[in-house]
């Protein structure tokens, strides 16, 4: 299960789920899993912006995005 | 597909569009307009015979071509997915409702932007009113306002919007007797079909690669200080205003602009429903055309929400003319904010008052 499930959603949601779990977690390892190009490269941005590691997988019609800081 | 990605590939969207849009001015479009996806759905429902507002009825190529353009965009980068399921009649309603903001201020976001580039003061008043409409969407999301998860469905449904879209192109170029055509107005005035089709062809390939948005750009910067969109928008206003001030389109004032009213007021407020309505339906009106061509059909039912909305607007008499806003419409801006609010009240999480 990923930690953060962003199927379905459409903006600002995904990047408000993650950025609230990125603030609740501060550090370590975030998995997040989105079915959305929007989603996959904004959160990508606000990710990255912040200083985490993002890595992209792709999984069928999905991306699984592993945040590491 | 293309040669750019990220902030280039946004910047250069806009820029095509603000230029795109003087060129449709220069070839026939009405002055301050050249591409407003408000007004251009407005005069669809009038070319449908859906409102009888003979100045404002025209069946668009632009409008089809965004949404072909997008739709191959989305097909060939495989990028084109079936989503649906989410609240459609809220959406249905947030598009309607929105739709009457618009039509009172006179134009989408992509308007108002082409306006302030001709020098329209009115639009320079109506742009914090939409921003402020986008901040008290905000309010609503952050207290965890949402329409819910759509769904993954066959493609078969996702199908049905640009389809729909395919048949009026017939129909324009079969030239079917039962199409309304303004003969005077706004819709009287038109690019010849094919530069309008290649324009909104190019706009929605563009805009669906960029993930364009007029929406997006302030909801960013207020909820995460996030500029990507913004990109966007500045190049659109750039690009129209050089235009402008290329073929001398370019008068400083509140009076006597193109199809405007310089009502303040309601300038601000119709455009402020309009940012609230659009941010809790999660994009501007190009964006839901655009979101709708790439299978997302709650976004289908936001943009036939807004076509319907069209349609009301000017059979109730709440549009806006030059003349003003008709009182039935600043009734309907009232009315309006109070559906959006009591809808970003009922769907938010965080309950701002006690039961």
């Amino acid at each position: 299960m990923p930690d953060v499930d962003v199927c379905g959603l459409v903006c600002p949601e995904p990047v408000l789920l993650v950025k609230r779990k990125i603030e609740d977690q501060g550090q370590g390892t975030i998995t997040v899993l989105a079915d959305s190009e929007a989603a996959r490269e904004n959160i990508k941005r606000l990710a990255t912006g912040k200083g985490w590691t993002v890595k992209v997988e792709e999984q069928g019609e999905q991306w699984l995005l592993t945040l590491t800081k | 597909m293309l040669p750019f990605k990220g902030k280039g590939l946004v910047t250069l969207t806009g820029l095509t569009i603000g230029a795109l849009a003087v060129i449709l001015m220069a070839a026939g479009n009405p002055k301050n307009m050249g591409i407003c996806i408000a007004c251009f759905l407005r005069d669809i429902a009038g070319g449908l015979g859906l409102h009888s507002a003979a100045p404002v009825q025209y069946v668009r190529p632009e409008i089809i071509g965004i949404v072909l353009g997008a739709f191959v965009a989305a097909l060939a980068t495989k990028s084109f997915r079936t989503m649906g399921g989410s609240s459609a009649l809220t959406r249905f309603a947030l598009g309607f409702i929105g739709m009457i903001g618009f039509l009172v201020f006179l134009g989408c976001p992509m308007r108002m932007l082409i306006r302030m580039s001709a020098g329209d003061l009115n639009a320079w008043v109506a742009l914090p009113g939409f921003a402020g409409g986008i901040a008290l969407g905000i309010w609503f999301i952050n207290r965890g306002f949402t329409l819910g998860r759509a769904s993954r469905q066959s493609n078969a449904h996702g199908y049905v919007f640009p389809a729909l879209m395919g048949i009026l192109l017939v129909l324009l170029f079969v030239n079917f007797a039962h199409l309304q055509f303004s003969t005077e107005g706004p819709a009287a005035m038109r690019a010849p079909l094919p530069l309008a089709l290649g324009a909104g062809l190019l706009v929605g390939v563009l805009a669906q690669r960029a993930r364009f948005c007029l929406v997006g750009p302030i909801r960013d910067m207020i909820m995460f200080r996030d500029s990507y969109l913004l990109f966007g928008m500045a190049g659109l206003f750039v690009a129209a205003l050089a235009g402008n001030l290329i073929i001398s389109n370019f008068n400083v004032g509140f009076v006597g602009q193109p199809i405007a009213h310089a009502d303040g007021l309601w300038n601000f407020l119709g455009l402020a429903l309009a940012g609230l309505c659009f941010t809790l339906v999660a994009g501007c009106p190009l964006r839901q055309l655009v979101s709708a061509a790439e299978g997302n059909t709650d976004s289908a039912v936001t943009v036939l929400g807004a076509l319907i909305g069209a349609a009301f607007a000017h059979n109730f008499g709440l549009a806006a003319s030059p003349a003003g806003v008709p009182v039935n419409g600043q009734i309907a801006v009232v009315a309006g904010f109070a559906v959006a609010l009591a809808i970003g009240l009922a769907l938010s999480k965080v309950k701002v008052f006690a039961h």
